[in-house]
């Protein structure tokens, strides 16, 4: 199908985009790399009165080091991502996760930020960055925040983001040497959407497990990382039933994804040892 | 919705156009510029038929709107094909019957290059994974495969 009429701006800088989205509030979109707005707009299953394209801000491109944290522009494009040393060396895990993401013409195109801020369910950035412990650096019309992404995802497609704010970056703290990481998900086909998956990260005894397409949000596996802390895989798994609820959806039954998240778990605990 | 001006390069010609904010841009470049080579498929980047090169990189052309395109450089299969850049890739298409009704085909032949054109010498699983999405109907993909690593073996490694 084809679009319904929208207009467009272009906006030069991160102040015109803020002041745009002002004016139209929950009647603008911001796009970015839009390889997930543009189907739904296509499917006119969104149909905003404007789109605010943001892709001539240079300040919300690059990755650099700074203090103890990796930030990643919002606009950095997921198959840069892919090619960039700075995160093969700072951000293992979000390493691992880029080639699950989409097809390659998909990843030439969409943005790390993009992923982020629709915050699907079934994704794997929001997954990384909740393992991680990141943060998201937000411009809106109030002045710039940052927030953890511990409280970043609220519901299904529903995060921290207001109709004013623009996603500027994300921040990974920098690993410790001893940091282990490990990412996996299972889809019908390589590139489809996940039915489950997984991005965990331990220092130590101290592990972080972030569960996706099982739930409205990346999901925190907080019993089973407390398990994993006193070293006990099978317990780590059991409780799962207690972490995750996963519900129905096309693809499988919740009974089946905890079943997949469970074999998840199994499958990447040899990568989180030591 | 009034139509924006846009400015760009088609296959190394420089257009200049009126097009509305919703036109997306493998319909821009078919019903505005008649170059029907990208064909429209699925509308929400699913099957790859749409394939086009935007700056250099290949893009889906029903997720990139026109608009969009302003200042940029894209490339359709009827321009990388008369340059030549692809004609070994195209003969082994056809000496290998890795098409039959050739609605994917100039997808498959953009994304297939994009693969060639990074160098080294990808072995089947690595040309699978990089056609993943290109959905071809008629041929089981496996005579693309055949084709594609014909070229890496005859390329090979060369940029």
């Amino acid at each position: 199908m084809k679009p319904r009429s929208f207009d467009y701006v272009r906006v030069k800088s991160l102040a015109e985009a803020v002041i745009a989205l002002a004016r139209h509030g929950t009647e603008a979109k911001i796009i970015a790399g839009g390889q997930s707005l543009v189907p739904l707009l296509n499917m006119r299953m969104a149909s905003p009165a404007i789109l605010v394209d943001i892709n001539a801000l240079a300040e919300l491109r690059g990755i650099s080091l700074e203090g103890g944290s990796l930030r990643i522009g919002a606009l950095v494009r997921q198959a840069e991502a892919e090619g960039s040393v700075e995160i093969a060396k700072h951000a293992p895990l979000i390493a691992k996760a880029l080639p699950y993401i989409g097809h390659f013409a998909i990843r030439n195109r969409g943005t790390i930020g993009g992923s982020i801020a629709l915050a699907d369910p079934a994704a794997e950035l929001p997954a990384c960055l909740l393992a991680l412990g990141g943060e998201v650096e937000i411009e809106g019309a109030k002045g710039a925040r940052t927030v953890k992404a511990d409280d970043f995802f609220k519901d299904l497609y529903e995060t921290a983001l207001g109709p004013g704010d623009v996603l500027i970056a994300i921040r990974i703290p920098v690993p410790s040497k001893d940091m282990r990481f490990g990412f996996s998900e299972l889809a019908r086909r390589h590139g489809d959407f996940a039915m489950a998956g997984l991005a965990a990260c331990r220092d130590g005894k101290s592990a972080r497990l972030a569960f996706f397409g099982v739930g409205s949000t990346p999901l925190r596996a907080k019993k089973a990382e407390a398990a994993l802390a006193k070293g006990s895989l099978e317990e780590a798994v059991a409780v799962l039933d207690h972490d995750l609820d996963p519900p129905d959806d096309i693809h499988s039954s919740g009974k089946v994804k905890l079943h997949l998240a469970k074999t998840l778990l199994r499958r990447i605990a040899p990568e989180l040892a030591a | 919705m009034s139509a924006h001006d846009i400015s760009l390069t088609v296959n190394g010609e420089a257009v200049r156009e009126a097009v509305e904010p919703r036109r997306t841009l493998v319909d821009f470049l078919r019903e505005d510029l008649g170059l029907t080579g990208s064909h429209v498929g699925c509308e929400h980047g699913v099957c790859g038929a749409c394939t086009v090169r935007v700056d250099g990189a290949v893009v889906r052309g029903c997720l990139v709107l026109a608009v969009q395109c302003d200042g940029a450089r894209v490339e359709t299969i009827e321009g990388v094909s008369d340059s030549g850049a692809i004609a070994d890739l195209q003969n082994a298409f056809e000496k290998r019957n890795a098409l039959q009704c050739g609605y994917c085909t100039p997808g498959m032949l953009l994304a297939a290059e994009e693969l060639l054109a990074a160098g080294g010498t990808p072995g089947r699983e690595k040309i699978r994974e990089h056609i993943s999405g290109n959905y071809c109907r008629c041929t089981g993909y496996e005579a693309i495969v055949d084709a594609i690593e014909a070229v890496v073996q005859a390329r090979g490694g060369r940029k």
